[in-house]
Protein backbone atom coordinates (compact mmCIF):
# COMPACT_ATOMS: atom_id res chain seq x y z
CA UNK A 1 0.00 0.00 0.00
CA UNK A 2 1.87 3.19 -1.23
CA UNK A 3 -0.05 6.12 0.29
CA UNK A 4 1.20 9.44 -1.32
CA UNK A 5 4.25 11.46 -1.59
CA UNK A 6 5.27 12.00 1.28
CA UNK A 7 9.02 11.22 0.73
CA UNK A 8 10.78 14.30 -0.07
CA UNK A 9 14.86 15.94 0.39
CA UNK A 10 15.06 17.75 3.94
CA UNK A 11 15.32 20.96 1.71
CA UNK A 12 11.90 20.56 0.09
CA UNK A 13 10.17 19.76 3.58
CA UNK A 14 11.30 22.63 5.55
CA UNK A 15 10.36 24.86 1.97
CA UNK A 16 7.11 23.69 1.78
CA UNK A 17 6.18 22.92 5.63
CA UNK A 18 8.28 25.91 7.30
CA UNK A 19 7.14 29.81 7.23
CA UNK A 20 9.00 32.88 8.32
CA UNK A 21 6.75 33.33 11.97
CA UNK A 22 5.74 29.97 12.63
CA UNK A 23 6.00 28.33 15.87
CA UNK A 24 8.12 24.91 15.60
CA UNK A 25 8.77 22.22 18.26
CA UNK A 26 11.56 20.04 17.42
CA UNK A 27 11.54 16.90 19.32
CA UNK A 28 14.20 15.15 21.39
CA UNK A 29 15.09 14.98 24.63
CA UNK A 30 18.83 14.79 24.49
CA UNK A 31 18.24 11.40 21.69
CA UNK A 32 17.09 11.45 17.85
CA UNK A 33 17.73 15.70 18.11
CA UNK A 34 17.13 16.79 14.54
CA UNK A 35 20.08 18.66 13.88
CA UNK A 36 19.97 18.30 9.93
CA UNK A 37 16.46 20.48 10.46
CA UNK A 38 17.89 23.04 12.29
CA UNK A 39 20.68 23.60 9.81
CA UNK A 40 18.40 23.71 6.92
CA UNK A 41 16.04 26.58 8.09
CA UNK A 42 19.61 28.29 9.02
CA UNK A 43 20.22 28.39 5.32
CA UNK A 44 17.01 28.82 4.42
CA UNK A 45 17.70 32.42 6.60
CA UNK A 46 14.18 31.47 8.17
CA UNK A 47 13.11 34.64 10.51
CA UNK A 48 11.35 35.66 13.73
CA UNK A 49 10.15 31.82 14.57
CA UNK A 50 8.91 30.54 18.20
CA UNK A 51 11.28 28.17 19.06
CA UNK A 52 10.00 25.10 21.22
CA UNK A 53 11.81 22.79 22.95
CA UNK A 54 12.33 21.86 26.93
CA UNK A 55 15.84 21.91 26.43
CA UNK A 56 16.94 24.27 23.41
CA UNK A 57 20.26 22.33 22.99
CA UNK A 58 22.59 23.25 20.77
CA UNK A 59 20.57 23.51 17.74
CA UNK A 60 18.62 26.15 18.73
CA UNK A 61 21.82 27.76 20.62
CA UNK A 62 22.79 27.69 16.92
CA UNK A 63 19.53 28.93 15.16
CA UNK A 64 19.55 31.68 17.96
CA UNK A 65 23.01 32.58 16.77
CA UNK A 66 22.11 32.78 13.20
CA UNK A 67 19.10 35.24 13.79
CA UNK A 68 16.23 32.64 13.10
CA UNK A 69 14.52 33.54 16.69
CA UNK A 70 12.18 36.02 17.70
CA UNK A 71 10.69 33.81 20.80
CA UNK A 72 11.64 31.74 22.93
CA UNK A 73 9.49 28.65 25.33
CA UNK A 74 11.70 26.20 26.97
CA UNK A 75 12.18 24.63 30.71
CA UNK A 76 16.27 24.11 30.72
CA UNK A 77 18.46 26.26 28.82
CA UNK A 78 21.94 24.43 29.51
CA UNK A 79 24.46 22.34 27.82
CA UNK A 80 24.02 19.22 29.53
CA UNK A 81 26.96 18.10 31.82
CA UNK A 82 28.78 21.17 30.61
CA UNK A 83 27.79 24.70 30.71
CA UNK A 84 25.81 27.61 29.47
CA UNK A 85 24.80 27.87 25.79
CA UNK A 86 26.58 30.91 25.08
CA UNK A 87 24.29 32.20 22.24
CA UNK A 88 21.10 32.19 23.93
CA UNK A 89 22.80 33.87 26.87
CA UNK A 90 24.12 36.80 24.75
CA UNK A 91 20.17 36.82 23.40
CA UNK A 92 18.93 37.21 26.39
CA UNK A 93 21.31 39.35 28.64
CA UNK A 94 22.74 41.43 25.89
CA UNK A 95 19.97 40.92 23.00
CA UNK A 96 22.90 40.01 20.28
CA UNK A 97 22.09 39.36 17.56
CA UNK A 98 18.94 40.22 18.39
CA UNK A 99 16.65 40.54 21.30
CA UNK A 100 14.73 37.24 22.09
CA UNK A 101 11.22 37.10 23.84
CA UNK A 102 11.31 34.07 26.35
CA UNK A 103 8.48 32.13 27.73
CA UNK A 104 9.73 29.40 30.24
CA UNK A 105 8.08 26.47 32.58
CA UNK A 106 9.10 23.47 33.91
CA UNK A 107 9.63 20.02 32.46
CA UNK A 108 6.85 18.94 33.82
CA UNK A 109 4.59 21.94 32.66
CA UNK A 110 5.90 22.44 29.42
CA UNK A 111 4.87 18.56 28.63
CA UNK A 112 1.86 18.84 30.07
CA UNK A 113 1.16 21.51 27.86
CA UNK A 114 2.72 19.64 24.64
CA UNK A 115 -0.04 16.91 26.10
CA UNK A 116 -2.86 19.11 26.24
CA UNK A 117 -2.55 20.51 22.69
CA UNK A 118 -2.46 16.81 21.67
CA UNK A 119 -5.68 15.62 23.27
CA UNK A 120 -6.90 18.93 22.10
CA UNK A 121 -8.27 20.01 25.86
CA UNK A 122 -8.46 23.47 27.37
CA UNK A 123 -5.89 23.26 29.90
CA UNK A 124 -4.08 20.35 32.19
CA UNK A 125 -3.60 20.60 35.79
CA UNK A 126 -0.54 19.31 37.78
CA UNK A 127 0.59 19.99 41.39
CA UNK A 128 4.15 21.48 40.67
CA UNK A 129 4.77 25.00 40.21
CA UNK A 130 2.95 26.68 43.26
CA UNK A 131 5.77 28.23 45.70
CA UNK A 132 8.08 29.06 42.62
CA UNK A 133 8.69 32.54 40.99
CA UNK A 134 7.99 31.24 37.39
CA UNK A 135 4.45 32.16 38.56
CA UNK A 136 5.27 35.61 38.91
CA UNK A 137 6.78 35.43 35.53
CA UNK A 138 4.86 32.95 33.09
CA UNK A 139 1.05 34.40 32.92
CA UNK A 140 -0.16 31.64 31.27
CA UNK A 141 0.36 29.37 34.09
CA UNK A 142 -2.86 29.93 36.22
CA UNK A 143 -3.76 28.41 40.06
CA UNK A 144 -7.33 27.77 40.07
CA UNK A 145 -9.26 26.00 42.10
CA UNK A 146 -9.99 21.92 41.89
CA UNK A 147 -13.55 21.79 41.19
CA UNK A 148 -13.77 18.67 43.20
CA UNK A 149 -11.25 19.03 46.43
CA UNK A 150 -11.30 23.17 46.42
CA UNK A 151 -7.64 23.03 46.84
CA UNK A 152 -5.25 24.91 44.49
CA UNK A 153 -3.56 23.36 41.70
CA UNK A 154 -1.66 24.68 38.97
CA UNK A 155 -2.97 24.46 35.32
CA UNK A 156 -1.16 24.95 31.95
CA UNK A 157 -2.74 25.89 28.81
CA UNK A 158 -2.50 23.89 25.32
CA UNK A 159 0.39 23.77 23.09
CA UNK A 160 -0.17 23.53 19.59
CA UNK A 161 3.02 24.39 17.52
CA UNK A 162 2.58 24.93 13.55
CA UNK A 163 4.96 22.18 13.02
CA UNK A 164 6.64 19.65 14.89
CA UNK A 165 9.63 18.17 13.44
CA UNK A 166 11.77 14.88 14.54
CA UNK A 167 13.74 12.23 13.59
CA UNK A 168 13.01 8.91 14.11
CA UNK A 169 15.07 5.89 13.56
CA UNK A 170 12.85 4.43 11.04
CA UNK A 171 9.99 4.45 8.87
CA UNK A 172 8.00 2.47 6.16
CA UNK A 173 7.55 4.67 3.46
CA UNK A 174 4.03 5.80 3.70
CA UNK A 175 5.38 7.15 7.10
CA UNK A 176 4.36 4.93 10.12
CA UNK A 177 8.04 5.63 12.74
CA UNK A 178 9.07 3.98 14.63
CA UNK A 179 11.74 4.65 17.85
CA UNK A 180 13.03 2.74 20.58
CA UNK A 181 15.55 4.23 23.27
CA UNK A 182 14.50 7.78 24.86
CA UNK A 183 11.22 8.27 23.25
CA UNK A 184 10.90 11.80 25.46
CA UNK A 185 8.72 13.78 23.39
CA UNK A 186 8.09 12.90 20.29
CA UNK A 187 4.59 11.68 20.36
CA UNK A 188 2.66 14.46 21.96
CA UNK A 189 4.84 16.77 19.43
CA UNK A 190 3.59 14.85 16.89
CA UNK A 191 -0.29 14.85 17.97
CA UNK A 192 0.16 18.63 18.59
CA UNK A 193 1.28 20.27 16.15
CA UNK A 194 -0.67 21.21 12.90
CA UNK A 195 2.14 20.13 10.35
CA UNK A 196 4.76 17.11 10.79
CA UNK A 197 8.29 16.87 9.15
CA UNK A 198 10.17 13.03 10.13
CA UNK A 199 13.34 12.54 9.27
CA UNK A 200 14.70 8.54 9.48
CA UNK A 201 18.06 7.02 9.78
CA UNK A 202 16.31 4.00 7.33
CA UNK A 203 13.19 3.79 5.14
CA UNK A 204 12.50 0.01 5.66
CA UNK A 205 9.71 -2.24 3.89
CA UNK A 206 6.54 -2.38 5.56
CA UNK A 207 6.30 -5.59 6.74
CA UNK A 208 9.47 -4.74 8.80
CA UNK A 209 7.01 -2.10 10.90
CA UNK A 210 4.00 -4.55 10.29
CA UNK A 211 6.08 -6.91 12.33
CA UNK A 212 5.96 -4.83 15.31
CA UNK A 213 3.66 -2.97 15.51
CA UNK A 214 4.12 -1.60 19.34
CA UNK A 215 7.23 -0.36 18.76
CA UNK A 216 5.66 2.45 16.22
CA UNK A 217 5.41 6.01 17.58
CA UNK A 218 3.46 7.72 15.25
CA UNK A 219 1.64 6.45 12.44
CA UNK A 220 1.52 7.31 8.68
CA UNK A 221 -1.79 9.83 8.91
CA UNK A 222 -0.11 12.22 11.33
CA UNK A 223 2.68 12.72 9.12
CA UNK A 224 3.06 15.41 6.38
CA UNK A 225 7.03 15.04 5.52
CA UNK A 226 8.99 12.08 5.36
CA UNK A 227 12.91 12.57 4.70
CA UNK A 228 15.60 9.52 4.85
CA UNK A 229 18.75 11.00 5.76
CA UNK A 230 21.16 9.02 7.86
CA UNK A 231 23.50 10.46 10.64
CA UNK A 232 20.75 13.70 10.80
CA UNK A 233 20.77 13.82 14.61
CA UNK A 234 24.33 14.44 14.46
CA UNK A 235 25.87 15.76 17.58
CA UNK A 236 22.71 13.84 19.06
CA UNK A 237 22.46 10.50 18.87
CA UNK A 238 20.09 7.42 17.23
CA UNK A 239 20.18 4.75 19.67
CA UNK A 240 22.27 1.62 18.16
CA UNK A 241 22.80 3.63 15.14
CA UNK A 242 25.51 6.39 16.78
CA UNK A 243 26.23 7.44 20.01
CA UNK A 244 26.16 11.24 21.10
CA UNK A 245 28.99 13.42 20.22
CA UNK A 246 30.73 14.10 23.82
CA UNK A 247 33.43 15.79 22.28
CA UNK A 248 31.48 18.27 20.29
CA UNK A 249 28.95 19.30 23.00
CA UNK A 250 32.18 20.35 25.28
CA UNK A 251 33.80 21.63 22.18
CA UNK A 252 30.65 23.90 21.98
CA UNK A 253 31.56 25.60 24.79
CA UNK A 254 34.38 27.12 23.32
CA UNK A 255 33.10 28.02 19.73
CA UNK A 256 29.76 29.45 21.54
CA UNK A 257 31.60 31.84 23.61
CA UNK A 258 33.30 33.30 21.07
CA UNK A 259 30.96 34.94 18.87
CA UNK A 260 33.79 35.02 15.75
CA UNK A 261 34.66 31.20 16.44
CA UNK A 262 30.83 30.29 16.30
CA UNK A 263 29.87 32.37 12.91
CA UNK A 264 33.19 30.57 11.60
CA UNK A 265 31.24 27.16 12.90
CA UNK A 266 28.11 28.47 10.82
CA UNK A 267 30.03 29.17 7.70
CA UNK A 268 32.04 26.13 7.34
CA UNK A 269 29.57 23.14 8.62
CA UNK A 270 26.22 24.97 8.20
CA UNK A 271 26.44 27.25 5.20
CA UNK A 272 28.84 25.55 4.08
CA UNK A 273 27.44 22.31 3.01
CA UNK A 274 24.69 21.56 0.74
CA UNK A 275 22.86 19.17 2.65
CA UNK A 276 23.34 16.35 5.46
CA UNK A 277 25.20 14.34 3.26
CA UNK A 278 27.44 17.01 2.63
CA UNK A 279 28.05 17.35 6.61
CA UNK A 280 28.49 13.78 7.55
CA UNK A 281 31.25 12.96 4.30
CA UNK A 282 33.08 16.01 6.07
CA UNK A 283 32.81 15.20 9.09
CA UNK A 284 34.85 12.28 7.94
CA UNK A 285 35.34 7.99 8.37
CA UNK A 286 37.41 8.09 11.71
CA UNK A 287 34.83 10.12 13.51
CA UNK A 288 31.68 7.80 12.30
CA UNK A 289 33.23 4.81 12.85
CA UNK A 290 34.55 6.36 16.38
CA UNK A 291 30.59 7.14 16.99
CA UNK A 292 29.14 3.56 16.08
CA UNK A 293 27.97 1.14 18.66
CA UNK A 294 28.94 -2.47 19.34
CA UNK A 295 24.99 -4.39 17.92
CA UNK A 296 23.53 -5.29 20.77
CA UNK A 297 19.52 -6.68 19.78
CA UNK A 298 16.44 -7.40 21.49
CA UNK A 299 15.18 -10.68 21.74
CA UNK A 300 12.63 -11.05 18.94
CA UNK A 301 8.93 -11.29 20.35
CA UNK A 302 6.31 -13.56 19.47
CA UNK A 303 2.70 -11.67 18.51
CA UNK A 304 0.84 -14.74 16.86
CA UNK A 305 -0.56 -15.35 14.24
CA UNK A 306 -4.29 -15.32 14.04
CA UNK B 1 43.74 7.24 52.19
CA UNK B 2 44.42 10.81 50.90
CA UNK B 3 41.27 12.36 49.21
CA UNK B 4 39.65 15.21 48.77
CA UNK B 5 36.77 17.66 49.70
CA UNK B 6 35.19 17.17 46.78
CA UNK B 7 35.31 13.57 46.79
CA UNK B 8 34.39 13.41 50.43
CA UNK B 9 30.96 15.61 49.25
CA UNK B 10 30.43 12.86 46.56
CA UNK B 11 30.80 10.04 49.24
CA UNK B 12 28.73 11.78 52.21
CA UNK B 13 25.79 12.30 49.46
CA UNK B 14 25.89 8.78 48.30
CA UNK B 15 25.56 7.32 51.95
CA UNK B 16 22.47 9.51 52.18
CA UNK B 17 20.88 6.75 49.61
CA UNK B 18 19.28 3.68 51.32
CA UNK B 19 18.99 0.48 49.40
CA UNK B 20 15.63 -0.11 47.63
CA UNK B 21 15.25 3.61 48.01
CA UNK B 22 13.79 4.98 43.93
CA UNK B 23 16.00 8.32 43.71
CA UNK B 24 15.52 10.47 40.55
CA UNK B 25 18.62 10.75 39.53
CA UNK B 26 20.38 14.17 38.15
CA UNK B 27 23.33 14.98 36.12
CA UNK B 28 26.97 15.65 37.51
CA UNK B 29 27.58 14.71 41.42
CA UNK B 30 24.27 13.36 42.09
CA UNK B 31 24.83 11.00 39.48
CA UNK B 32 27.68 10.15 40.96
CA UNK B 33 26.53 9.98 44.28
CA UNK B 34 23.89 7.69 43.26
CA UNK B 35 25.80 4.94 41.44
CA UNK B 36 28.81 5.07 44.27
CA UNK B 37 25.73 4.21 46.48
CA UNK B 38 24.62 2.00 44.42
CA UNK B 39 27.87 -0.02 44.05
CA UNK B 40 28.67 0.44 47.97
CA UNK B 41 25.78 0.17 50.54
CA UNK B 42 22.50 0.08 48.08
CA UNK B 43 22.60 -2.70 44.89
CA UNK B 44 18.81 -2.24 44.73
CA UNK B 45 18.44 1.48 44.57
CA UNK B 46 16.10 1.91 41.79
CA UNK B 47 18.04 4.70 39.56
CA UNK B 48 15.30 6.53 37.88
CA UNK B 49 16.43 9.39 34.85
CA UNK B 50 14.67 12.38 33.80
CA UNK B 51 14.89 11.37 30.18
CA UNK B 52 12.16 8.64 30.87
CA UNK B 53 14.67 5.85 31.94
CA UNK B 54 13.69 3.24 34.66
CA UNK B 55 16.54 1.14 36.49
CA UNK B 56 19.32 2.28 34.41
CA UNK B 57 22.58 0.43 35.15
CA UNK B 58 25.19 2.28 33.16
CA UNK B 59 28.29 1.08 31.96
CA UNK B 60 29.69 4.21 31.73
CA UNK B 61 29.27 7.53 33.64
CA UNK B 62 27.24 9.76 31.41
CA UNK B 63 27.86 13.36 30.22
CA UNK B 64 24.51 13.71 29.39
CA UNK B 65 21.21 12.96 31.63
CA UNK B 66 19.99 11.36 28.17
CA UNK B 67 22.81 9.48 27.05
CA UNK B 68 22.06 6.05 25.38
CA UNK B 69 24.38 4.04 28.01
CA UNK B 70 21.37 4.51 30.52
CA UNK B 71 19.06 3.32 28.12
CA UNK B 72 20.68 -0.33 27.11
CA UNK B 73 19.90 -3.04 29.86
CA UNK B 74 18.09 -0.68 32.01
CA UNK B 75 14.57 -2.45 33.54
CA UNK B 76 12.47 0.17 31.44
CA UNK B 77 11.47 3.57 29.04
CA UNK B 78 9.45 5.45 29.14
CA UNK B 79 8.06 8.84 28.09
CA UNK B 80 8.65 12.27 29.50
CA UNK B 81 5.51 12.92 30.70
CA UNK B 82 5.22 9.35 32.16
CA UNK B 83 8.35 10.40 34.31
CA UNK B 84 7.04 13.09 35.75
CA UNK B 85 3.43 11.98 36.47
CA UNK B 86 3.23 8.49 37.11
CA UNK B 87 6.04 8.41 38.54
CA UNK B 88 7.34 12.01 40.30
CA UNK B 89 3.94 13.25 40.67
CA UNK B 90 2.06 9.98 41.76
CA UNK B 91 4.66 9.36 45.04
CA UNK B 92 6.97 7.31 43.91
CA UNK B 93 10.15 8.97 44.08
CA UNK B 94 11.48 8.38 47.47
CA UNK B 95 14.48 10.91 47.04
CA UNK B 96 15.42 14.01 44.89
CA UNK B 97 19.26 15.29 44.31
CA UNK B 98 19.40 18.58 43.25
CA UNK B 99 21.80 21.40 43.20
CA UNK B 100 21.93 24.80 41.86
CA UNK B 101 23.65 28.54 41.40
CA UNK B 102 22.30 29.65 45.22
CA UNK B 103 21.08 27.99 47.93
CA UNK B 104 19.55 29.64 51.25
CA UNK B 105 18.36 29.87 54.76
CA UNK B 106 15.47 28.08 53.99
CA UNK B 107 16.59 25.40 51.33
CA UNK B 108 15.25 27.70 48.18
CA UNK B 109 17.49 26.70 45.24
CA UNK B 110 17.59 29.13 42.55
CA UNK B 111 19.12 27.77 39.15
CA UNK B 112 17.25 30.48 36.84
CA UNK B 113 19.07 33.79 36.98
CA UNK B 114 21.47 36.16 39.09
CA UNK B 115 20.24 39.98 39.58
CA UNK B 116 17.11 40.49 37.78
CA UNK B 117 14.80 38.24 36.06
CA UNK B 118 13.52 40.86 33.43
CA UNK B 119 17.51 42.31 33.12
CA UNK B 120 19.68 39.42 34.26
CA UNK B 121 22.95 39.00 35.28
CA UNK B 122 23.54 36.09 34.63
CA UNK B 123 20.97 34.44 32.98
CA UNK B 124 21.69 30.10 34.27
CA UNK B 125 19.63 27.14 32.56
CA UNK B 126 16.29 27.67 34.66
CA UNK B 127 14.30 24.54 37.06
CA UNK B 128 14.22 21.97 33.99
CA UNK B 129 12.82 19.38 36.27
CA UNK B 130 14.55 20.85 39.53
CA UNK B 131 11.11 22.78 40.51
CA UNK B 132 9.22 19.86 40.26
CA UNK B 133 11.17 17.39 41.92
CA UNK B 134 11.32 19.76 45.08
CA UNK B 135 7.78 20.05 44.76
CA UNK B 136 7.00 16.31 44.27
CA UNK B 137 9.56 14.07 45.63
CA UNK B 138 9.37 12.86 49.46
CA UNK B 139 12.87 14.02 50.49
CA UNK B 140 15.12 16.35 48.57
CA UNK B 141 19.45 16.29 49.30
CA UNK B 142 20.99 19.09 47.82
CA UNK B 143 24.54 19.14 47.05
CA UNK B 144 26.59 21.50 45.78
CA UNK B 145 30.14 23.57 46.62
CA UNK B 146 30.60 25.63 49.98
CA UNK B 147 31.03 29.45 48.38
CA UNK B 148 29.46 32.47 50.36
CA UNK B 149 28.24 33.08 47.08
CA UNK B 150 26.28 30.32 46.35
CA UNK B 151 24.68 30.74 50.15
CA UNK B 152 23.43 33.99 50.32
CA UNK B 153 20.25 34.83 53.21
CA UNK B 154 17.93 34.63 50.33
CA UNK B 155 17.85 33.78 46.55
CA UNK B 156 17.49 36.49 43.82
CA UNK B 157 14.77 33.84 41.92
CA UNK B 158 13.12 30.98 44.20
CA UNK B 159 13.28 28.06 41.14
CA UNK B 160 12.81 25.03 43.46
CA UNK B 161 11.12 26.02 46.85
CA UNK B 162 12.54 24.40 49.67
CA UNK B 163 10.62 25.73 52.78
CA UNK B 164 9.90 29.73 51.12
CA UNK B 165 10.38 31.69 53.80
CA UNK B 166 10.25 29.31 56.64
CA UNK B 167 8.37 26.15 57.33
CA UNK B 168 4.76 27.28 58.15
CA UNK B 169 4.47 28.77 54.60
CA UNK B 170 5.24 25.46 52.66
CA UNK B 171 2.88 24.06 54.84
CA UNK B 172 0.35 26.77 53.96
CA UNK B 173 0.43 25.63 50.42
CA UNK B 174 0.03 22.14 51.15
CA UNK B 175 2.56 20.92 48.38
CA UNK B 176 3.31 17.06 47.84
CA UNK B 177 6.54 16.55 48.70
CA UNK B 178 8.66 16.67 51.81
CA UNK B 179 11.30 19.54 50.88
CA UNK B 180 15.11 19.08 51.45
CA UNK B 181 16.57 17.14 54.20
CA UNK B 182 19.76 17.73 53.83
CA UNK B 183 22.46 19.86 52.17
CA UNK B 184 25.57 18.74 51.68
CA UNK B 185 28.93 20.39 51.08
CA UNK B 186 32.37 19.99 50.50
CA UNK B 187 32.54 21.44 53.80
CA UNK B 188 29.78 20.38 55.41
CA UNK B 189 26.75 18.57 56.06
CA UNK B 190 23.90 20.51 57.12
CA UNK B 191 19.90 19.83 57.67
CA UNK B 192 16.86 21.87 58.80
CA UNK B 193 15.00 22.75 61.47
CA UNK B 194 12.29 20.53 62.29
CA UNK B 195 9.89 23.62 63.71
CA UNK B 196 11.10 26.81 61.44
CA UNK B 197 13.11 24.50 58.26
CA UNK B 198 16.30 26.91 58.72
CA UNK B 199 19.28 25.48 58.07
CA UNK B 200 21.38 24.05 60.77
CA UNK B 201 25.02 22.94 60.43
CA UNK B 202 25.33 19.45 61.80
CA UNK B 203 28.65 17.83 60.53
CA UNK B 204 31.90 19.57 59.64
CA UNK B 205 34.38 17.63 57.09
CA UNK B 206 37.74 16.52 59.12
CA UNK B 207 40.22 19.65 59.05
CA UNK B 208 37.10 22.26 58.81
CA UNK B 209 36.17 24.62 61.77
CA UNK B 210 32.25 26.00 62.32
CA UNK B 211 34.01 29.14 61.50
CA UNK B 212 35.66 28.21 57.75
CA UNK B 213 31.79 26.78 57.03
CA UNK B 214 30.12 30.37 58.98
CA UNK B 215 32.68 32.70 56.75
CA UNK B 216 31.46 30.64 53.72
CA UNK B 217 28.18 30.93 54.40
CA UNK B 218 25.44 34.14 53.74
CA UNK B 219 23.83 34.72 57.11
CA UNK B 220 24.52 33.92 60.76
CA UNK B 221 23.93 30.04 60.34
CA UNK B 222 23.04 28.33 63.03
CA UNK B 223 25.15 25.33 64.84
CA UNK B 224 23.88 22.24 66.02
CA UNK B 225 24.09 21.15 69.62
CA UNK B 226 25.14 17.55 69.01
CA UNK B 227 27.39 19.07 66.09
CA UNK B 228 29.77 16.30 64.51
CA UNK B 229 32.39 15.84 62.10
CA UNK B 230 31.60 13.97 59.09
CA UNK B 231 32.88 10.32 59.08
CA UNK B 232 36.19 10.03 56.75
CA UNK B 233 35.85 7.82 53.77
CA UNK B 234 36.97 4.56 53.77
CA UNK B 235 39.43 3.13 50.90
CA UNK B 236 36.64 0.87 49.84
CA UNK B 237 34.64 4.10 48.85
CA UNK B 238 37.72 6.12 47.41
CA UNK B 239 38.62 3.26 45.34
CA UNK B 240 35.06 2.50 43.89
CA UNK B 241 34.36 6.41 43.37
CA UNK B 242 37.53 7.18 41.82
CA UNK B 243 36.72 3.86 39.57
CA UNK B 244 33.61 5.73 38.26
CA UNK B 245 35.23 8.88 37.38
CA UNK B 246 38.91 8.08 36.46
CA UNK B 247 39.21 11.13 34.41
CA UNK B 248 37.91 13.44 37.09
CA UNK B 249 35.29 14.90 35.05
CA UNK B 250 32.90 15.36 37.81
CA UNK B 251 35.47 15.79 40.79
CA UNK B 252 38.27 17.83 39.40
CA UNK B 253 41.79 16.83 39.11
CA UNK B 254 43.30 15.37 42.62
CA UNK B 255 46.35 16.86 43.78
Amino acid sequence: MLVDDKLMTMKEAIKKFVHDGDTIYMAGFTHLIPFSAGHEIIRQKMRNLTLIRPTPDLIYDQMIAAGCAKKLIFSWAGNPGVGSLHAFRRAVEKGYPNKIEIEEYTHFALISSLLAGAMNIPFFPIKSIRGSDLLKYNHKIKVIECPYTGQEVCVVPPLNPDVAILHAQRADRNGNVQVWGIIGDHKEAAFAAKRVIVSVEEIVDEYVVRSDPNRTLIPYFVVDALVEEPWAAHPSYAQGYYDRDNDFYIEWDKISSDVNLLEKYLEEWVYGVENRAEYVKKLGAEKLMKLKPKNFYSIAINYGLY
Amino acid sequence: MEYTRSELMAIAAARELKDGETVFVGIGLPNLAANLAKRMHAPNLIMVYEAGVIGANPSRLPLSIGDPCLVTGSQSVCTMFEVFSLYLQAGRIDVGFLGGAQIDKYGNINSTVIGDYEKPKVRLPGSGGGCDIALLAKRILIITPHEIRRFPEKVDFVTSPGFLGGKMERQKLKLEGGGPVRVITDLAILGFDKETGEMVLESVHPGVSVDDVKKNTGWDLKVSKDLKVTEEPSEKELLTLRELDPKGIYLGKRG
